[in-house]
């Protein structure tokens, strides 16, 4: 089956001249979630804008479920349900007014009782005859999500869907994430907070300055690209790191007290090799502790290079 | 043909005026109630018929045409710049609805206000004046069609205003003064050359006139040339509606 997403060589460069995306080549498989990581400026809401239809691409073409959206928008954009990162909403229509809105903007057919399930899903069911300028910034952010859902997409577009909310929502809204992908949904999402994509992410693809630099299963980029480190609290102080032990990657830390061991995800077998040969060479240990970098550390790295 | 995405931009449009009834309704029927106050009955009383229509009976379709030309244009003006400021129209882009899907829920709606709009005035000019109405199936025609015209016209002033007082500025500095000098309260025939010429430059005095004559069956102008007018101008509008959404300016970035 082909991707439900294929992004070919989209190029973007705004009036102003500013080139915000080059060459941008990416795959959702149908199903995951995908999250897609940058800084500030990369080119997220572009990207996401130019698959939704809000704004256009300069070059190279995009499909969603095979339909060209371009042209073939009705079909593509019928698949598609869209969370932008910006709170608009229309101040003095009812939560209950905007979300059919929604549903017949995209073509389908009244239904109250789809609607009246999505809204109690979104804890918005109460809120239903209150005024948009009367809910608060997290509450809005659910009903953003409603309109999104509203018209039974396959595709849900989530632009850093958790900034700014607090963190009761954020658990909600995962858990809905999670739901919605049971139920078949594709889901990508961009984001700020690392730990989100760690947490909910199938695959990651990270962007910097308008290019996708790496696109990756999430467990194979935190494995392949993660270091992991181990800390060893000695019964004997060392002044040196002894020759047998030269070949490993060591580090002798708080006056001779830590010896800390920094090794690859991949290479794990090492640190058999170092505690036996530590073993052999009579240093002995009272304690030890390991760690291994997050999706942070990784991400940092990445976006910092070059 | 996405029927209910029309619907559904038309209701959003449509609750937006009821919304605002006092001032979408009742400060266009307050003021063309001033209008006849002061035209037809202090000044009218003084004036002697035009073409053999009383003054107060004249000015009827000319009042009628200045209210429906300054609030199609505004309200459809307002209803595509609101969300283009607001941000949500980001809605609209995303959704699968075509340009001319778009246009008919934004226009459709503005247009229908207008026209109420246009036989409320109607209805408030009976407690002044006592008119008849020659030819009322042309009357109609000429005020869906104005109406719609200038709601077009206004859709574009919409999209290219990026500001608020773009928004205004073409009302107020274009429409309000060719309105006024439109024959809506006098007969181009009372001015003198070169003005009477001049004045065959200005599209309301096609309008005014065109609608005048299904009052009453007098006109200014051929009222086959008003009816070629009211077109060219809303298939100029349409043109240029059309070139906006192929080449996505001021929508789509
Ligand atoms: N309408 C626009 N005109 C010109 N430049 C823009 C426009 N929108 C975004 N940009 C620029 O494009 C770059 C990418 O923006 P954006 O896609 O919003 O990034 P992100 O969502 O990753 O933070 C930024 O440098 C931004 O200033
Ligand atoms: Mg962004």
């Amino acid at each position: 089956m082909p991707h439900i997403i294929q992004v070919k060589d989209l190029n973007k460069t705004y009036d102003s001249g500013f080139t915000a995306l080059r060459g941008v080549n990416l795959d959702i498989r149908r199903g995951e979630i995908f999250a897609l990581l940058g800084p500030n400026g990369a080119g997220k809401t572009t990207l996401i804008s130019i698959i939704c239809g809000i704004a256009r691409g300069s070059s190279g073409s995009v499909s969603a479920d095979g339909f060209d959206i371009a042209s073939d928008y009705r079909m593509a954009r019928t698949k598609i349900g869209l969370v932008p990162q910006e709170l608009t909403t229309d101040a003095f229509e009812t939560v209950w007014a905007t979300v059919n809105f929604s549903r017949g903007l995209f073509g389908k057919a009244p239904d109250k009782a789809y609607i009246e399930q999505i809204l109690k899903q979104l804890s918005l069911w109460d809120k239903r005859h209150a005024k948009m300028r009367e809910l608060s910034g997290g509450m809005k952010r659910r009903v953003m999500i409603a309109k999104a859902l509203s018209h039974e997409p396959e595709i849900l577009f989530l632009d850093e869907p958790t900034a700014g909310v607090d963190v009761e929502l954020r658990k909600d809204m995962w858990e809905m994430v999670r739901q919605l992908r049971e139920n078949g949904v594709t889901i990508i999402l961009t984001t700020h907070y690392i730990e989100e994509a760690e947490e909910m992410a199938d695959r990651i693809g990270v962007i910097r300055k308008g290019e996708i630099i790496l696109v990756e299963e999430k467990q194979a980029l935190m494995s392949k690209l993660g270091k992991k480190s181990l800390s060893l609290h000695l019964t004997e102080p060392l002044s040196e790191i002894p020759p047998t032990l030269s070949e490993f990657n060591l580090f002798l830390e708080e006056g001779g007290d830590y010896l800390r061991f920094e090794y690859e995800s991949a290479q794990s077998d090492q640190v058999a090799l170092l505690l036996s040969r530590m073993n052999e060479s009579g240093i002995a240990i009272k304690d030890l502790n390991s760690s291994e970098s997050s999706l942070e550390d990784i991400f940092v790295e990445l976006v910092q290079e070059q | 043909m996405n029927i209910y995405g029309i619907m559904a931009i038309y209701k959003f449009e449509m609750a937006r005026t009821f919304r605002t009834l006092m001032q979408s309704i009742a400060s266009p029927v307050l003021s063309t109630s001033l209008y006849f106050i002061v035209f037809g009955t202090a000044i009218g009383s003084r004036m002697g018929e035009i073409d053999g229509v009383s003054y107060a009976a004249f000015i009827i379709p000319g009042l009628v045409m200045l209210s429906l030309l300054s609030e199609s244009i505004s309200n459809a003006s307002f209803g595509i710049f609101f969300p283009k400021f607001s941000g949500t129209i980001y809605e609209v882009l995303s959704a699968p609805v075509s340009p001319f899907e778009i246009v008919a829920g934004y226009v459709g709606a503005a247009a229908t206000k207008s026209v109420m709009l246009g036989l409320l005035i109607l209805l408030t000019a009976k407690l002044f004046v006592d008119y008849t109405i020659v030819h009322p199936f042309w009357m109609l025609a000429f005020l869906v069609m104005t109406a719609v015209t200038f709601s077009l016209f206004g859709f574009i002033i919409g999209i290219w205003a990026d500001d608020f007082q773009k928004l205004q500025v073409i009302p107020l500095m274009v429409i309000t003064p060719l309105t006024f000098l439109g024959g809506a309260f006098y007969s181009i025939n009372m001015l003198p050359e070169p003005w009477q010429t001049i004045s065959l430059f200005n599209p309301v005095v096609y309008l005014v006139s065109g609608f005048r004559w299904a009052f009453y069956g007098v006109a200014d102008v051929n009222v086959v040339l008003s009816l070629g007018m009211t077109t060219l101008f809303m298939v100029t509008c349409l043109v240029i509606i059309s070139w906006i959404f192929r080449t996505g300016y001021r929508i789509r970035s």
